[in-house]
């Protein structure tokens, strides 16, 4: 396991501290840095297959929907108090999640690239089309979360700490996971799947344990986004291809994929972009969304991280040197 | 399940899905004969195919508008298609031919989205129809119905299927996109233009998938998401037909289109979109089961 810089642990210290202090310092954001720790987990979670593994998925926003809809279910069910149906909801969120990946895993993590990619795509909209014609979870008119008991800035505060929550452990969890060995067997499946599996990899076993992991988390804030937003449409919000599905593939690799912090880095600038301009464009944002994919895949796929590691590889520990060559490589 | 007992009790209406479902078909395999050229010569599984199907439908909506029968506008959206096939190729497909898998798929996906809003933008989200009335024939004592506009939609498919398929085997052109197929490299090398044939091949695609389109709005109904659909359906023929098979093609675009019908009709109108992209996971699992089976392994 390599040590990391002192710099990367100023900077999560860094961003730590301002996470806990912007609802006192910026209390009229507090649902937008909410949003951004969410977009983080998208970036982040789509990251861990796309950029790690080399597994392009469409339909992770499958794992969010499911999230969203079993929490709300439980809490409309139970009967419990609001925090423990909450609570009880997300537990359950998290396990129905990551059962459905593991088991849709074993099969279609089996297909290599064209049949991975739009088997996901189909996932993704089936599962909307399903949840949009179902009587128990509400069909087409959608689900309504419960109100919660407190008052509206109580509520922005709790939900803005339960998401801060989700994506620090989320991030950990994936900092930690590409440090150890599993980082470096599912980046052999990306380099080179049939090397991997000839070196006596289990390489359907290590991919699927990454879609758990991401489904997990995705779950996670599936549940915490749904009871955020209030309200839980198919289309528009659980199984939401055309937005967060779409966004979280467009923010991974605008901040450059197979790396830790190039998803943080393009959520923060995706997010941060979306708020300021967004308006402006009055009802184009989806179709500068579509050309912004296009620009960024065909003139920038190596991303904002990408670049600056080929603008100075030594600040990567890459050598560059030719007397020095087989310098340490970082990954 | 109120539906099936329906279906034993009037087993004639079987036969009017069977009909419907194939008349259908046709023009889902026509789409997926699309899919299957970008596929098969540039290496692109185009996931904007949907879309042009979508752009079609609309042409022929507003020719119709103005006055034009759809049947009479079909070759006029192809050559529109061809030409808005054709820019797309020159601004970013010429870019990703070469790459890899992930960004032609990434990049045509983005384009399905800008193409997707665009049309919601411009033609708004409500469902339209271009009105094509040519009478309808009753069979079996008025109990099965076919509207003539579907039977010559279908008819059309076939020969536009047809005059295709002759374009590709006799046409000087057409052999150099085949050889361009088969072996790039060797092809460059032979003095064949191959980004010319992309080019064409690309364009030639969206004529198709507009031509598919403009069946599609005259017959049933269009609206600016039900792009991806098509794209899915046509994925899928491919995938069970394999590709440069095009009676193969035929057939699964046919058995698709009365599967769906049947589908539609067992499970309700509402499923039915979730039936078609249900299918496609069934049927990529199916496939890699498969696959799996011929493995090979040394003893």
């Amino acid at each position: 396991m390599k040590r990391a810089p002192v710099y990367e642990y100023l900077l999560i210290t860094g961003i730590g501290v301002a996470a806990l202090l912007i609802p006192w310092l910026l209390p009229n954001f507090i649902t937008q840095f909410t949003f951004l720790w969410v977009m983080v987990v998208f970036a982040l979670t789509w990251d861990l297959l796309g950029g790690q593994m080399g597994y392009n998925s469409f339909g992770n926003v499958l794992f969010f929907g499911i999230g969203a809809y079993a929490c709300a279910v439980v809490q409309r069910d139970s009967g419990l108090d609001y925090f423990t149906a909450l609570a009880l909801g997300l537990l359950c969120a998290a396990l129905l999640s990551t059962a459905v990946s593991a088991l849709l895993g074993a099969g279609v993590l089996g297909m290599r690239g064209h049949y991975f990619a739009i088997c996901t795509l189909g996932l993704g909209v089936a599962a909307g089309e399903i949840a949009g014609g179902w009587e128990y979870l509400g069909a087409g008119s959608g689900m309504v979360t419960p109100q919660y008991p407190g008052g509206i800035g109580e509520r922005d505060l709790f939900y803005y700490f339960l998401s801060l929550t989700i994506t620090g452990t989320g991030f950990f969890t994936l900092r930690r996971l590409y440090q150890s060995r599993f980082g470096i067997a599912i980046n052999a499946i990306r380099d080179d799947e049939d090397k991997a599996e000839a070196m006596g990899l289990h390489t359907t076993r290590y991919k699927t344990v990454a879609w758990c992991v991401a489904a997990f988390f995705l779950a996670l804030t599936g549940g915490a986004v749904g009871n955020l937003i209030g309200f839980i449409d198919p289309r528009d919000v659980a199984f939401s291809g055309a937005t967060f599905g779409v966004w979280m593939i467009l923010m991974a690799i605008l901040g450059g994929k197979g790396t830790i912090w190039g998803p943080v880095l393009g959520a923060a600038v995706f997010h941060l972009t979306q708020e300021l301009f967004w308006n402006f464009l009055f009802g184009w944002q989806r179709v500068a969304l579509g050309a912004l994919i296009v620009l960024i895949v065909v003139f920038f796929p190596q991303g904002i991280l990408g670049w600056v590691r080929e603008a100075w590889p030594e600040r990567f520990g890459q050598c560059v040197d030719t007397d020095r060559q087989g310098g340490e490589e970082t990954r | 399940m109120d539906n099936i007992t329906i279906l034993l009790d009037a087993p004639i209406l079987l036969v009017q899905l069977l009909l419907d479902g194939l008349l259908a078909g046709a023009i889902f395999a026509l789409a997926a004969y699309g899919m299957a050229l970008v596929w098969g010569v540039m290496n692109i599984i185009n996931v904007s195919q949907g879309e042009y199907v979508m752009l079609g439908g609309f042409v022929t909506v507003l020719l119709a508008e103005a006055g034009i029968h759809p049947m009479l506008g079909v070759p006029l959206v192809a050559l529109l298609l061809y030409l808005l096939g054709w820019l797309i190729y020159r601004l970013v497909i010429f870019r990703i031919v070469d790459r890899d898998l992930f960004i032609s798929l990434l990049a045509t996906f983005g384009i399905s989205i800008l193409l997707q809003q665009l049309a919601n933008q411009i033609f708004g989200a409500d469902v339209r129809t271009a009105e094509g009335e040519l009478g309808t024939s009753f069979l079996f004592n008025g109990m099965v119905t076919i509207a003539h506009i579907k039977l010559a939609a279908a008819l059309i498919a076939v020969l536009t299927g047809g005059a295709l398929w002759l374009f590709l085997k006799k046409s000087r052109l057409g052999q150099a996109i085949r050889a361009t197929a088969q072996n790039a490299r060797a092809a460059r090398i032979m003095g064949i233009d191959t980004d010319r044939v992309y080019a064409t091949t690309f364009a030639l695609n969206a004529a198709i998938c507009g031509a598919a389109g403009a069946l599609v709005a005259m017959t049933w109904i269009i609206h600016p998401y039900f792009g991806l659909v098509y794209t899915i359906r046509s994925f899928m023929i491919v995938v069970v037909a394999g590709l440069g098979n095009l009676l193969g093609v035929i057939a699964a675009g046919l058995g698709l289109g009365a599967a769906e019908n049947f589908a539609g009709f067992v499970l309700g109108v509402e499923y039915q979109a979730a039936f078609v992209f249900t299918l496609l996971v069934v049927i990529l699992l199916a496939r890699n089961l498969l696959l799996g089976r011929k493995r090979q392994y040394l003893k």
